[in-house]
């Protein structure tokens, strides 16, 4: 039972950390990327090179790649997206542009990781020692991405609910066309908002890289998880990423576990129904917020 | 909105024009009459199946055409006339395979035709290959319905055996390590609920019943899996002797992983896809010692060794191949080649007949087809000193004795 439970918890924390920057460019810039997941593998293989070419410890990465990624994602919003926010006369409207767009990056990154290290599988060894947690024997690195997503996430929700620019950055995802009246710049806000959504999958991606196998074409896995997460609990909704993630996470290792493997994903999609039947828009979705 | 509607019809079309693009990798020049061969493929480059097609088809197709073509070409007649390949990709996708096949044949008009990568492919693919008469080498298909196809389809040849097979050679091979006193009776089986795991585990269930084992587990877990560790720690406290898994490549790698974690440590431990794969050396270097898992090759054969420098001199990053489909592809490209130069023009229906009832040299040492299908497979392999020999079946040239019990695992 407690092996199931830390398990589940440990995976949890994995689709948690996977979902987290999805909600903060789906639920307050309002981009729904489908390159997502594209990012998430582009800096695993940044750490891949990085840890296999020069040594460097993934952990060590972060404090590179997590940068860089905000400062590409703040440029790719100010210039690539840009046109379609000034141009788009509704949010849905912006919604649909931004799917179709990204769809079209999809490719583009998918084609260099591709044209860089072809389509065989990646794989390295970091931390892949046994640790012993009450009893239970589990893998060193997943915890470490486990406790990684509780700081992120933890430090996330302080920064939106205790500081001013969180509060301004909640307000656009509540309500974007009010914000301005309080003197909210919507545009600056977004950008950011959609570049630490990409600072994020860039860590997701550095801590992933570490105990999953994956190659240049496995994103999509991870944009359709971060999807669900995302809408499950509430889009743009931090604490419903939490949430949402440990539920399904825990469901999987408990089911596994105890009724049969083969159901996880059965499971899985059950939940994600069952939730969306009973709250339309999420766990944490606008009422609850 | 006019205007607006125009832009989104450019960008509309710019996306299309991308997909376009990422599916046509490369295209060929119209070549006037035989002064080259032209030999196209549909390849997996993106999608789920280009991990396997990168490791496995994608380069031993360019090391052989860059062999044959650094010799001068394909010898017809007396003249020798050099490959020109016409390439595509079928994004993993059976549609897009089709598509591309139907393009190759009918437009590009490619004199050869080489298979895409994996059984779900090279089974949508063999009817339009056998319909325009092209010889259809599957060489990375695994399908209990090969002697049935290759009968259905005469142009259609089955490089890689049946899944029943498969199944049946590593249950014969645990019957004779029980014998010898090695492993009692339990046996632990996890497998894909997909094509590969579901067709294996399906032949192994009769064959271990029949030899009296044990199957103290048998539970199937969903392509796309993240976490095995729930599964490994539920067999490691069955404390099996024999654990079975029929994997893919991530969770061949994943329950490696986890097993070597928890300690869980039998004395034959199994994994399926994946396992032969050099990935599988490099991530776990001398913890993969002792591990067995589908495939193998006679890892001393001097023509093995040779294939082996090769390929890592040809291909991208020196990559090695696996140790399993890789050298039979290899080995099926040789064959396509004799067949033509033997037959000396670009005839289909005399290269296919010439497939069927001559005998070759390749790779993997003298084949001869039987029913469109080789003799000889390897089923069982272990790594053994940094190397995949093959161990089962046992009367194969140059398998090894495999070695048990496995090794403890080493902590890094």
């Amino acid at each position: 039972m407690t092996n199931a439970v830390l398990t589940g918890l440990v995976l949890g924390g994995m689709y948690a950390l996977i979902a987290m920057g999805l909600t903060l460019q789906y639920g307050v810039a309002r981009i729904m990327n489908l390159a997502y997941g594209e990012f998430l593998i582009g800096s695993a293989f940044a750490s891949y090179f990085l840890f296999t070419g020069w040594a460097v410890n993934p952990l060590v990465g972060l404090i590179v790649i997590v940068p860089v990624s905000f400062v590409v994602s703040f440029l790719l919003y100010k210039i690539f997206l840009t046109p379609l926010v000034r141009r788009a006369r509704t949010r849905d409207a912006l919604e649909v542009d931004s799917i179709l767009a990204t769809f079209g990056l999809m490719f583009i990154v998918q084609g260099i990781l591709l044209t860089m290290f072809g389509g065989a599988y990646f794989s390295y060894s970091f931390l892949a020692i046994p640790v012993t947690v009450v009893g239970e024997v589990l893998a060193m690195n997943r915890l470490v991405a486990f406790a990684l997503a509780v700081v992120l996430g933890t430090v996330l929700y302080l920064l939106l609910t205790r500081t001013r620019i969180g509060t301004s950055i909640r307000a656009v995802a509540v309500d974007p066309a009010s914000a301005p009246l309080v003197a909210i710049n919507v545009p600056q806000l977004s950008a950011l908002a959609f570049a630490a959504g990409g600072a994020l999958v860039a860590s997701a991606g550095v801590l992933i890289s570490m105990f999953l196998t994956f190659s240049a074409t496995s994103g999509v896995v991870f944009t359709m998880k971060a999807l669900i997460v995302v809408v499950m609990g509430g889009i743009g909704n931090l604490m419903g990423c939490l949430v949402a993630g440990m539920l399904l996470g825990l469901s999987e290792a408990l089911v596994a576990t105890y009724i049969d493997p083969g159901l996880t994903i059965a499971v899985n999609f059950a939940l994600f129904l069952g939730v969306l039947l009973v709250r339309p828009a999420g766990i944490f979705g606008r009422g609850g917020r | 909105m006019g205007s607006s509607t125009k832009r989104r019809a450019v960008g509309l079309s710019v996306g299309l024009a991308m997909m376009a693009g990422a599916a046509t990798i490369g295209w060929g020049d119209q070549a006037q009459a035989q002064t080259s061969v032209k030999i196209g493929y549909a390849i997996s480059r993106t999608g789920p199946a280009a991990g396997g097609a990168a490791v496995t088809s994608i380069p031993n197709y360019e090391l052989w055409v860059k062999e044959v073509n650094a010799a001068g070409g394909l010898k017809l007649g007396d003249k020798r006339v050099p490959i020109e390949v016409v390439q595509y990709d079928d994004r993993s996708s059976a549609e897009e395979a089709a598509k591309a096949l139907e393009r190759l044949i009918n437009q590009d008009k490619v004199d050869f035709i080489l298979p895409p990568w994996g059984t779900g492919l090279n089974l949508a693919v063999g009817p339009i290959l056998n319909k325009a008469g092209y010889p259809h080498l599957a060489s990375t298909a695994v399908t209990d319905r090969a002697p049935e196809l290759a009968k259905r389809w005469p142009n259609s040849f089955w490089l890689l055996g049946t899944s029943a097979d498969a199944s049946k050679t590593l249950v014969e091979m645990l019957v004779k390590l029980r014998g010898e006193g090695k492993i009692g009776d339990t046996v632990a089986m996890v497998s894909i609920a997909d094509g590969f795991g579901i067709d294996l585990s399906a032949a192994a269930r009769p064959a271990l019943a029949a030899a009296k084992f044990k199957l103290a587990y048998d539970k199937t877990y969903p392509v796309g899996t993240q976490d095995l560790g729930p599964i490994v720690n539920e067999v490691k406290a069955l404390n099996p002797d024999t654990f079975i898994a029929f994997s893919y490549p991530p969770d061949t790698i994943a329950i490696t992983e986890q097993a070597r974690i928890s300690g869980f440590n039998p004395k034959v431990y199994y994994t399926g896809v994946g396992t032969a794969f050099p990935l599988f050396k490099q991530k776990f270097a001398a913890n993969a010692e002792g591990v067995m898992g589908i495939g193998g090759w006679s890892g001393d054969s001097p023509a093995i060794k040779d294939y082996l420098a090769r390929h890592k001199a040809s291909a991208a990053n020196g990559a090695e191949p696996d140790r399993w489909a890789s050298a039979v592809t290899f080995a099926s490209l040789q064959m396509l080649q004799q067949a033509i130069e033997r037959v000396g023009k670009v005839d289909r229906a005399a290269v296919i007949k010439d497939l069927q009832t001559g005998s070759f040299d390749t790779v993997i040492g003298k084949v001869k087809f039987e029913n469109n299908m080789p003799t000889n497979y390897w089923w069982v392999g272990q790594w053994q000193g940094g190397e995949f020999y093959g161990v089962a079946p046992s009367g194969n040239a140059g398998a090894r004795q495999p070695i048990l019990p496995k090794p403890a695992w080493k902590t890094q």
